[in-house]
This record gives structure tokens, C-alpha cells and sequence, in this order.
């Protein structure tokens, strides 16, 4: 006898519309459907009739926790349609950037998923370490979330105050490495409810075409800004850290490490930013006739954007792929034979965003 | 009967209960509003709850531009809620569809489908905002003032 348990579209757990479906024997999750067309907005339709300008503005709010990301990637891709190079410092500042936006979006994860557990203690410690970065992201671009710090050829602000940044990132990489990371690795109950729940061997992520963080915890070396590096990643090194259990903690363990590195990243970027222009020159750029892509690690895996050109002033086709779009259907595979209070945290384990995958 | 009224009436000045829906935005705002209730903004200890169920709620915090996939969801949100309630439209979404104005997807602004009694301007809102916004919405509940359009001042954004 199976039972069909439905969850959402609306649930206290959840902080977007999504609607799971979860069908039990008993305690066993048989099988699992997923519906996430409620944030549906048209962002691709609407880019379509907006012009460069305003569509950079548009696909910042695709996401509003990678929301520098979506803009930098289509940046990137209308510059390699327009020919043009982009000042060092301009890059820099976009990495700087980049990289704080991933420090946030792992904190928010980090508290979710201590919610989840029921871990309230590590929850406050993960928020209360993530406004000390918003506050420098506010103090940097004005905002506390889609910054506008991108525009074609360049950054629309300076980075005013390197120190600040400087400041704010050393005492984050200490909460990570002193509190976070034992705790999250060393806690019992953590343990428990981490540990071979949730798995995903390497076979399998390659199958159902898994990326970012979650490909990585299963044993899968593929980053982005190591592969095809963009922005000032090839002037940078780091590492990227790789897990191979394949199951949640792995996923906990691999952002983790990903955030000290993003620290780590930051820290270099500090060094290295040289003085100069932020922006290569006029504001209005005519992006010629052409088709572009750009790739980019957004926080949550590979994003992907097309954008082919007419001459115009206005995109012809605009089409984003989103991380989430593909990790999604990999938590089926997760929670097939799970415990069916492990759902919640395996739906976590991926940081689902549904606004980005149904756009 | 007139004591419980007034006590009634206290509490629900004292302790708001909101209900949180998203309908269907990028996700900024509601990120805003959980920061609201983390550490720093601490809104519980002001009595601000927020609650699983429309049917325990006072307030109904909407962010979001009122996509097609939630607009049938926030109607009957929004029945299920006991009177006397008030409506807080958190961020640019609910006002005026922000970026995604235009869209057929789209069935907002909020005051097409409710009557709205706050607006929250910003993309997003900071948190002083947010809560200045519910503040006001509480202040709305306690006289239960008659229905019109208020914006909160003093938000330059
Ligand atoms: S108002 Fe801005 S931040 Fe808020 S949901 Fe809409 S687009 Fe996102």
C-alpha cells in the first residue's frame, strides 16, 4: 500500500513555491515528482524586448542570491560578441565580487540546511556570518542583493575601500575554519543525519548531468573557472576541492572547503588588483550581428548563457541554463529508497533555487 | 465579551502573525525577510512570528510580481485568513512588477487581485525597511483604520 504525500506549492519549509509529490511505502520513498512552473516569470521573453542595457538589469533578477553571476555571464557573452576587452581592473573587481556573492549564497545554504536538521544554534551562526558580508557587499555596490555592478566592458563602481573587503573576509574565513567547519564536520547529530543519506555515485552525476557543488561530491573534478577560466581566474590559483562519497555530507563538506578557498581567492584578488580604468571606454556599445555563449560557476553549478544578435539595440534570442535546472532531477535519484524524513534535507543537500530553474 | 475584544485587540497589537508568500519573484526579498528573523534584525523579540498557516496569520507579507503558476494559491491564501487582516507588499515586485512588467506570464501587480495596505518599496527592501513596513501594518491592525494606500515614509530607494 503507497501513500502520496504532497508538499507545497506552498509549506513552511519551503521559501519558494515548489510542489513534491512523494510517493511512500510506509516510511520508503518510492518516488518523487517535482513541479517548480510556479515562479515561471518569462525573463527569456522579456530579454527579448529590452535592450542591452536594461536586459543586464533583467537577469540580475533572475536569482537574487546569484544575481552578480547571471549579469557577469551575460556580459561576458555580449563582450566576446562586441570584440571587446575588458580593463584588469574591471576584471579583478568582477572576481572580488563574484567570489563574495559565493560566500553569501554558501552561508545561506550552510543556515538552511542547519535549519533543516534542526540545528537552530548553527543557523544563527551561518546568518549572523552572512551580514557582515552583506554589509561589505552593500558597502561596495549600494545593495544588499542584485548589486548592478556589472555593465558591457567593465564594472559601473570602484572597489573604494580594499581594506574593508580585506577586513571583513579574514574574520569570515575564521568563523568558517574555527566554527563552522567543526562544527559541521565534527557534531554527532550532523553526522547522523549526513552521513549515506542522499547518494549519488560518479557514474550517475555524469548520467544525469550534475554540476557544481553537487558533481563535485561525487568525485567529479569539473569547475568552470578552472576549466574555462573568466573574469581574472587565470591569473589566480586555488584549488577545488572534491569529495568522492557522493552522499549529503560530502555536499556539506565540498561547499565548506569551497568557501575558505573563496576566501582565499578574495584574499589574492586584494594583491594582485592593479590600478587603472574600470571601464573600457563609452558606455553604449554596438553589439554586432552575431551569436555568443559564455560559461560561468555561478555558487550552484555551471551557468550557461546563448545570446545571438541582429545589429540592434535589442537581443534576439536571450537563453539562460541554469545549475539548479539540471541538479534538480538528480534529487529522484537521491531520495528513491530514502528514509522519508531525510526528504526535506536531500531536497536541501543540491541549494534547489527554483526561481532560476523555472525563469 | 468587550475585556476579550480588548484583549484581543492588544495582543494582536503586541504579537503579529505573518504569513510569508512568495509569488514568484527572484527570490531577493524573501532572503531579506529571513534576515529579518536571523540574529541581527531579530524580529521575534519585538513578538513578530511568522507562521505555517494563513488561518493563524494577521499579516500576509506578499513579495513577488503574482505570477500566473500563484495567483489561484494567493487568492485562496488570502480567503483563509481571519479578519481582521492586513496587507504588506514587500519590495517593487508586488507594486509594480519591477523588471518583469509587461511580461504574459505575469498577472501583478498585487492591487489588481487585493487590496493592499502597505507598500515596501526597494529591489530589495533592507531589513529596517521590511520591518518598518510590518510596524506599520501593526499600527493598521490595531485601529483597523479604513482600507487606503500607505507608503511607508522616510525609505529613499
Ligand atoms: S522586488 Fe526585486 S528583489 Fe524583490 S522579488 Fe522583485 S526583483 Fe526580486
Amino acid at each position: 500500500m503507497s501513500f502520496t504525500i504532497p508538499i507545497g506549492p506552498y509549506h513552511p519549509a519551503l521559501e519558494e513555491p515548489c510542489k513534491v509529490q512523494v510517493i511512500c511505502e510506509g516510511e520508503i520513498v518510492q518516488d518523487v515528482s517535482l513541479s517548480v512552473k510556479y515562479n515561471f516569470r518569462g525573463v527569456e521573453w522579456l530579454a527579448e524586448r529590452r535592450n542591452y542595457h536594461q536586459a543586464i538589469a533583467l537577469v540580475e533578477r533572475v536569482c537574487g542570491i546569484c544575481s552578480n553571476v547571471h549579469a557577469l555571464t551575460f556580459c561576458n557573452a555580449l563582450e566576446g560578441l562586441a570584440g571587446l576587452t575588458v580593463p584588469e581592473r574591471a576584471q579583478y573587481i568582477r572576481t572580488i565580487m563574484v567570489e563574495l556573492e559565493r560566500l553569501t549564497s554558501h552561508a545561506l545554504w550552510a543556515g538552511i540546511a542547519a535549519e533543516v536538521m534542526g540545528f537552530q544554534t548553527l543557523f544563527m551562526t551561518c546568518f549572523a556570518m552572512r551580514e557582515q558580508l552583506m554589509d561589505l557587499l552593500e558597502t561596495i555596490s549600494g545593495n544588499r542583493i542584485h548589486y548592478g555592478m556589472n555593465c558591457i566592458g567593465g564594472v559601473t563602481r570602484d572597489l573604494a575601500n580594499p581594506e574593508a573587503v580585506r577586513i571583513t573576509v579574514r574574520r569570515v574565513r575564521q568563523t568558517v575554519t574555527d566554527q563552522l567547519i567543526p562544527l559541521f564536520t565534527e557534531d554527532k547529530t550532523i553526522h547522523a543525519r549526513c552521513s549515506g543519506i542522499g547518494q549519488m555515485t560518479k557514474e550517475q552525476a555524469v548520467a544525469w548531468g550534475a554540476v557544481g557543488p553537487t558533481a563535485r561530491a561525487s568525485g567529479l573534478t569539473e569547475d568552470i573557472r578552472q576549466t574555462s577560466p573568466y573574469a581574472a581566474y587565470n591569473q589566480l590559483e586555488f584549488k577545488v576541492p572534491v569529495e568522492t562519497s557522493g552522499d549529503v555530507f560530502a555536499r556539506v563538506v565540498v561547499r565548506l572547503l569551497e568557501m575558505v578557498e573563496s576566501c582565499h581567492i578574495v584574499e589574492q584578488a586584494l594583491d594582485q588588483i592593479p590600478p587603472g580604468p574600470i571601464h573600457h571606454g563609452p558606455i553604449f556599445v554596438e553589439i554586432p550581428r552575431g551569436e555568443a555563449v559564455a560559461r560561468a560557476e555561478a555558487p550552484r553549478g555551471e551557468l550557461f548563457y546563448y545570446v545571438s544578435s541582429d545589429g540592434t539595440d535589442i537581443p534576439c534570442r536571450v537563453k539562460i541554463r541554469t545549475p539548479s535546472f539540471v541538479n534538480l532531477p538528480t534529487v529522484r535519484l537521491m531520495m528513491l529508497q530514502a528514509n522519508l524524513a531525510d526528504v526535506p534535507l536531500i531536497n536541501a543537500s543540491i541549494d534547489p533555487c527554483y526561481s532560476c530553474t523555472s525563469r | 465579551m468587550r475585556l476579550i475584544k480588548k484583549l484581543v485587540s492588544m495582543a494582536r497589537r503586541r504579537s503579529p502573525w505573518l504569513f510569508h508568500l512568495n509569488t514568484g519573484g527572484c527570490n531577493g526579498c524573501d532572503i531579506e525577510f529571513s534576515a529579518c528573523l536571523a540574529p541581527r534584525y531579530d524580529v521575534e523579540q519585538a513578538g513578530i512570528l511568522l507562521v505555517g498557516s494563513p488561518r493563524h496569520a494577521d499579516i500576509l507579507c506578499v513579495t513577488g510580481p503574482v505570477t500566473r503558476g500563484t495567483r489561484a494559491a494567493l487568492e485562496t491564501i488570502y480567503a483563509q485568513m481571519p479578519e481582521p487582516k492586513v496587507v504588506v507588499a514587500l519590495g517593487n515586485c508586488p507594486a509594480t512588477c519591477d523588471v518583469f512588467a509587461g511580461s504574459p506570464a505575469i498577472e501583478g501587480p498585487l492591487d489588481r487581485i487585493l487590496p493592499v495596505d502597505v507598500y515596501v518599496p526597494g529591489c530589495p527592501p533592507r531589513p529596517h525597511d521590511l520591518i518598518k513596513g510590518v510596524a506599520q501594518a501593526v499600527a493598521i491592525l490595531a485601529d483597523q483604520q479604513p482600507r487606503d494606500r500607505r507608503i511607508i515614509e522616510g525609505v529613499n530607494q
